[in-house]
C-alpha cells in the first residue's frame, strides 16, 4: 500500500480471484446464497443458504511455489445446519434458511460460529481431527468387537496421524424464544452473550445457557392495531459490552444501555434523519426502512442502508448522519413497478472495509458500489461470469440514467431485478472480498502491484 | 404547519404539476391509477402485518373435524393439482401441506471445481 501522500489515496484495483457455485441458469432455491461472513482473522470465509447449509472456505497458506494463487479459498467443510420445520399449532411453516452466521473469535484450536434461521440459533463448533487411536484392547481395527477369551495381554492405545477430518457440531441449540422472525445476532465483546432479534423483540443470551434468554428489547404494542414500526437490524457495539444499536422500519437507529435498566424499551440516543414533508409520498416510509446496520470497526460510527442509500452517523450527532451516499438513485423513477414485483422490500447488506475508510453495499443486475470516504471516489462494479479470467481487473460499470447512452452503459430499463447483490463481505484488514450473487460466491482481491 | 413546503403545496392548485416535479410522486400516482383501492395509509400497518405473518399455512384443525363430521356421508373433495395452494373451499389435510423435505444434497458451492 502506498501511503497518503498530502490527500492522495490509491485507487484499489480489484481483480477477479475466484468463483463458487454452479453456471447452470436455472438456479433450485435451496442454492440462493442468504448470508456470507469472514471470520476474525479472515482465515475462514463461511456462506449459509436458504436450504439450511452452512459452506465454510479456509484460504490456504502463501507458498513460495504458487505465488500468483494468492491465498485462494478452497472447501473446509460443510454442514446441514438447519431443516425445515411445521409448528402445527400455529399453521407456521419454519423455513430452513439461514439469516445469518456470526463468528466467535478464536480461543482454542476450534472454530465456533452461530447460525440462524427464522426461529432457532445454533452454536456451531468446528474441529480438526488429524490423529487417531489405535491398538484398542476390545476392538479390532475395523471396530469389531474382538472375544475376550482371546485376549491375553493388554496394550496401551496410541494416537497415530491420519488424514485430515474437518467435524462439525452443533454445541448449543438456542430455541423456542421467538415469537417473530430472527433478522439479526450479534456478538458481544465479552464473548459470553450474544443477542438476537426479531420483528418486534431483542433477547440477550449467554452462551451456556439455553433453556432461558432475557429479553432486553420490546416493541410489541398491547394493541397489534397500533403497529407502526418493527426491528429490522440489531448490531452490538465492537468495544463496549453494554451497548447495543437497533433499526426500525421508519428509518431511525434507536442506541441502547444495558447498564440503564433489564429492559431498554427507553433508548438512550435516537438518531433519525429529519424528512422534508413535501417529499413525502406513499413510498416514503417504505424506501426509508433501514435493511442493515453496521458499527465501525472503531466503534465510533454506524453504517445504515435503506433501499436507495447508505449513510453514516456519528455516535455522537443524532440529528441527521453524517454521510449520505446514493446507491442507485435512478430507481426512484421505477419505484411503481418495483413496489409491484415486491423488489422495493428487498433487503440489502452493507458492510466497513478493515480501516472504515470504504464501504460497500449490492445492487441489481449484480452489481455492487464501493464508496471511498476519504476520497469521496464511489465505483460500480459487476459480478459476473464474463469477467472471471484469473486476476483480470473489474472494470467499472455505469448505468445511464436517460438520453444517450454510451457504448459500455447499461441502461436503467436493461437492468436484471432478479440478480440482486444483498450480501457482501469484506476480510477484515486486507482488501478482499466476498460477493453473493444468488448462488454464486465471487471472491475478489486487490490488485498486487 | 407553516413551512415553506406547505406553502407551495396549497399554491400549487394543479397537483399534475407537482407530482410531475418528484419522480416519486409521479410513481405513486401510477400506482394509484393501476390500485385504487390501495390502502390510506401510505406503507403502513398492512406490510408490517403481512411482513410478521409470513410463513403462514392454512391447516385449522377446528374446519377440518367439522368438515369432516359434516361431510361422513359424503364424498370429501379431494386435493387439486396445485396441492401447495390450501386455501379456499377445499378443506386442507395435514397430508396436503407440503412436506419439507430438508436439502439432502450437498451445496454446489461445496461440491464441483474450485476455480
Amino acid at each position: 500500500m502506498i501511503p497518503g501522500i498530502g490527500a492522495f489515496t490509491r485507487d484499489i484495483l480489484w481483480c477477479f480471484s475466484q468463483v463458487k457455485g454452479t453456471m447452470e441458469t436455472g438456479t433450485t432455491e435451496a442454492d440462493i446464497i442468504s448470508t456470507v461472513e469472514f471470520n476474525h482473522t479472515g482465515e475462514l470465509l463461511a456462506t449459509g443458504d436458504k436450504g439450511g447449509r452452512v459452506v465454510i472456505f479456509q484460504r490456504e497458506q502463501e507458498s513460495k511455489n504458487q505465488v500468483h494463487r494468492r491465498g485462494e479459498y478452497n472447501v473446509y467443510s460443510t454442514f446441514q445446519s438447519h431443516e425445515p420445520e411445521f409448528d402445527y399449532l400455529k399453521s407456521l411453516e419454519i423455513e430452513e434458511k439461514i439469516n445469518k452466521i456470526r463468528w466467535l473469535p478464536q480461543q482454542n484450536a476450534a472454530y465456533f460460529l452461530l447460525s440462524t434461521n427464522d426461529k432457532t440459533v445454533k452454536l456451531w463448533k468446528v474441529s480438526e481431527r488429524d490423529k487417531r487411536p489405535e491398538g484398542y484392547n476390545l476392538k479390532d481395527e475395523e471396530g469389531r468387537l474382538r472375544d475376550p477369551a482371546t485376549i491375553t495381554t493388554l496394550r496401551v492405545p496410541v494416537l497415530r496421524p491420519m488424514d485430515l477430518m474437518v467435524e462439525a457440531t452443533p454445541r448449543r441449540v438456542f430455541a423456542n424464544a421467538h415469537t417473530y422472525h430472527i433478522n439479526s445476532i450479534s456478538v458481544n465483546s465479552d464473548y459470553e452473550t450474544y443477542m438476537s432479534a426479531d420483528d418486534l423483540r431483542i433477547n440477550l443470551w449467554n452462551f451456556e445457557i439455553t433453556n432461558q434468554s432475557f429479553n432486553i428489547v420490546d416493541i410489541k404494542p398491547a394493541n397489534m392495531e397500533e403497529l407502526t414500526e418493527v426491528i429490522t437490524a440489531a448490531e452490538f457495539h465492537p468495544h463496549h459490552c453494554n451497548t447495543f444499536v437497533y433499526s426500525s422500519s421508519k428509518g431511525t437507529i434507536r442506541l441502547c444501555d444495558m447498564r440503564a435498566s433489564a429492559l431498554c424499551d427507553r433508548h438512550t440516543k435516537f438518531f433519525e434523519e429529519p424528512e422534508d414533508p413535501s417529499n413525502r409520498s406513499f413510498f416514503s416510509e417504505i424506501i426509508s426502512s433501514i435493511s442493515d446496520v453496521k458499527f465501525s470497526h472503531s466503534g465510533r460510527y454506524i453504517m445504515t442502508r435503506d433501499y436507495l442509500t447508505v449513510k453514516v452517523w456519528d455516535l455522537n450527532m443524532e440529528n441527521r448522519p453524517i454521510e449520505t451516499y446514493q446507491v442507485h438513485d435512478y430507481l426512484r423513477s421505477k419505484l411503481c413497478s418495483l413496489y409491484e414485483n415486491d423488489c422495493i422490500f428487498d433487503k440489502f447488506e452493507c458492510v466497513w472495509n478493515g480501516s472504515d475508510s470504504v464501504i460497500m453495499t449490492g445492487s441489481y443486475n449484480n452489481f455492487f458500489r464501493m464508496f471511498d470516504r476519504n476520497t469521496k471516489r464511489d465505483v460500480t462494479l459487476e459480478a459476473s461470469r464474463e469477467n472471471s479470467k484469473p486476476r483480470a481487473i473489474l472494470k467499472p460499470r455505469k448505468v445511464c440514467v436517460g438520453g444517450k447512452r454510451r457504448k459500455d452503459e447499461i441502461s436503467v430499463d436493461s437492468l436484471d431485478f432478479s440478480k440482486k447483490i444483498l450480501h457482501t463481505a469484506w476480510h477484515p484488514s486486507e482488501n478482499i472480498i466476498a460477493v453473493a450473487a444468488t448462488n454464486n460466491l465471487y471472491i475478489f482481491q486487490d490488485k498486487v502491484n | 404547519v407553516g413551512g415553506p413546503g406547505d406553502v407551495c403545496y396549497w399554491l400549487v392548485g394543479d397537483t399534475q404539476e407537482k407530482e410531475g416535479m418528484l419522480p416519486e410522486r409521479a410513481e405513486e400516482a401510477k400506482l394509484k391509477a393501476k390500485y385504487p383501492s390501495l390502502g390510506q395509509k401510505p406503507g403502513g400497518s398492512d406490510f408490517l402485518m403481512k411482513r410478521l405473518q409470513k410463513g403462514q399455512k392454512y391447516f385449522d384443525s377446528g374446519d377440518y373435524n367439522m368438515a369432516k363430521a359434516k361431510m361422513k356421508n359424503k364424498q370429501l373433495p379431494s386435493a387439486g393439482p396445485d396441492k401447495n395452494l390450501v386455501t379456499g373451499d377445499h378443506i386442507p389435510t395435514p397430508q396436503d401441506l407440503p412436506q419439507r423435505k430438508s436439502s439432502l444434497v450437498t451445496s454446489k458451492l461445496a461440491g464441483g471445481q474450485v476455480e
